[in-house]
């Protein structure tokens, strides 16, 4: 078991020493004004993500994960620090980065097909084109069969396969995917994490998970960044050395088991400062 | 098997639908035989389906019937495309909409069919000023209803759309107009409604063709299973007009 320390593994270490890191997180700060006085969501993050990467970032809830997606995806101005991909600044959303979102975001207008040729109808793909390109994709996340279907026709899982999809469809270099499977339940939860590192090893995407989940974190990544809980720093980050290719049976292993141990330990502090935080403010709320 | 599906699901609420309206109907003239409603006011419904050949004959309803669905078509389409592109503007204009968004529900709930001198004075005596009353009244909702769909659209889709560089344009066309449809077309259904009661209504005032007039003299006349009768065609409209947007709404946005 590799776990790396604050002192051995600082922020944007991982990879080969050799390559470039495709995504540059440098230096981020974020502070909202809210009515009970300014925030700080994301505290002087920085972190490397090198080409062909599964690195995830876990915290308590409120800790800042999605503020940190929504800077990295472009979707967040007004904040301080960089971001990069490539050496390019990224300033509002980038072509090179895809974003899968937490919540159900396919359009319920459109069918499976539609849905995932949406970016290459927006690219002004002719339609039989970027049909066939659809299908490589839909096939890719194994919902063939299902191409003329609308989302409403379909299970939790199955639309956010079609939201995967339909981002991959857009052949980023970098894939942003916020708690993507946190509606589903723990069986789909685990099965589509099979299916995400399938695609994964496949396209050699570089991948950065945003999760709450222990397992799913373990069972994905190359690296995982802890954060704090409020103001969201990098607590540390940890090297996860499972072999690959990985399933969901590698879940029942003592390593699995371990690592698990180990960054919940982390994790439990931030966890449980998070629900002191919560109870005092709902007691303040009632006084 | 996909044929009895089909059958349960489209089939069968349709009759279902008819056989309660056509209970409700023998327990009408039930009601009337045994002298609970007084047959003065509400005739038998046997004695309104018996007028109805003939005051398609005698009083020229196919002509009449095609002027109220011309002029509510005519509204329809104002208030459809008018009310659409002012919720917009409102949904664009943040300074605009809170100036005025209660101004318009407000008059939303005003009478405005009493105005009808002023349409007259502005129009004359023709089906223009029918048409601008009833477009006029159907306003509101559409506007109201355009802007609560544009407003509502989840973050996500916005987000999804803008993860995708789409362009502000794209983004309205692509994601938030269909997006809001269905709410639109709640909006737009209230307007007919609002439209044809207002067509109806100022044609019955100013006695000027249509199947408002046919209602006021038949009524004149007490000719009560006629007034009915003619009441079945003005709610025939209506259901004319419902399948068609519901149809319309179905094509634009499928999968729902």
């Amino acid at each position: 078991m590799a776990a790396a320390p604050n002192a051995s593994a600082r922020p944007g270490d991982g990879g080969s020493a050799s390559a470039e890191p495709l995504l540059v997180v440098d230096d981020i700060y974020k502070q909202f004004e809210t009515p009970e006085g300014p925030v700080i969501a994301v505290d002087h993050i920085s972190l490397k993500v090198m080409p062909g990467e599964f690195l995830s970032v876990i915290g308590p809830s409120g800790c800042g994960k999605s503020t940190l997606f929504n800077i990295m995806g472009g979707l967040l101005d007004d904040y301080q620090g960089r971001v990069s991909v490539a050496g390019e600044t990224v300033k509002g959303p980038h072509a090179s980065i895809g974003m899968i979102f937490q919540e159900e975001s396919t359009f319920p207008w459109r069918t499976v097909i539609d849905n995932v040729a949406f970016p290459l109808e927006i690219a002004g793909m002719p339609k039989a084109e970027r049909h066939d390109r659809a299908l490589h994709f839909i096939d890719l996340v194994g919902l063939n069969g299902f191409e003329r279907r609308y989302p409403a026709e379909l299970s939790g899982g199955m639309r956010q396969r079609v939201s995967m999809a339909r981002t991959l469809a857009s052949e980023p270099k970098i894939l942003l995917m916020d708690e993507p499977f946190a509606a589903l339940d723990e069986q789909t939860r685990l099965l589509l994490g099979d299916k995400v590192v399938q695609i994964q090893q496949q396209l050699q995407q570089t991948t950065l998970l945003i999760t709450h989940n222990l397992t799913e974190a373990v069972q994905l990544s190359d690296r995982i960044l802890v954060m704090t809980y409020r103001p969201g720093k990098t607590k540390r980050i940890v090297e996860i050395k499972l072999p690959r290719p990985r399933s969901s049976e590698i879940v029942g292993s003592d390593a699995f088991g371990h690592y698990v141990a180990q960054i919940w330990n982390d994790l439990r502090e931030e966890a449980s400062r998070g629900l002191k935080d919560d109870e005092s403010r709902r007691a303040e709320r009632r006084r | 098997m996909a044929s009895r599906a089909f059958f349960m699901r489209q089939v069968v609420p349709i009759l279902f639908g008819i056989a309660c309206l056509l209970a409700v109907v023998v327990a009408i003239e039930l009601l009337i035989r045994l002298g609970a409603i007084n047959r003065f006011i509400v005739p038998y419904p046997s004695e309104i389906a018996g007028s109805f050949k003939r005051i398609i004959v005698e009083e020229d309803v196919p002509a009449r019937f095609l002027l109220t669905t011309g002029e509510a078509l005519a509204a329809s389409l104002m208030l459809t495309v008018v009310g659409i592109s002012l919720g917009a503007l409102l949904h664009r204009m943040h300074l605009l909409r809170l100036a005025t968004e209660t101004w318009i529900a407000a008059v939303a709930s005003a009478p405005l069919v009493l105005m009808y001198p002023l349409f007259l004075v502005i129009f004359g005596r023709s089906a223009l000023t029918i048409i601008m009353m009833g477009f006029v009244s159907a306003l509101p909702p559409v506007i109201l209803k355009t802007l609560e769909g544009l407003s509502t659209t989840r973050v996500v889709l916005i987000n999804v759309g803008r993860s995708f560089k789409l362009t502000p344009s794209q983004l309205y066309w692509k994601i938030l107009f269909p997006s809001a449809l269905p709410t639109i077309f709640v909006g737009v259904r209230l307007g007919m409604i609002f439209a044809l009661i207002n067509i109806v209504g100022v044609e019955f005032l100013i006695n000027f063709g249509g199947l408002g007039q046919l209602v006021n003299e038949l009524a004149e006349r007490y000719d009560l299973p006629g007034t009915y009768a003619a009441i079945c065609f003005v709610i025939l409209v209506s259901v004319v007009f419902f399948i068609v947007t519901e149809r319309i709404e179905r094509w634009l946005r499928p999968g729902t």
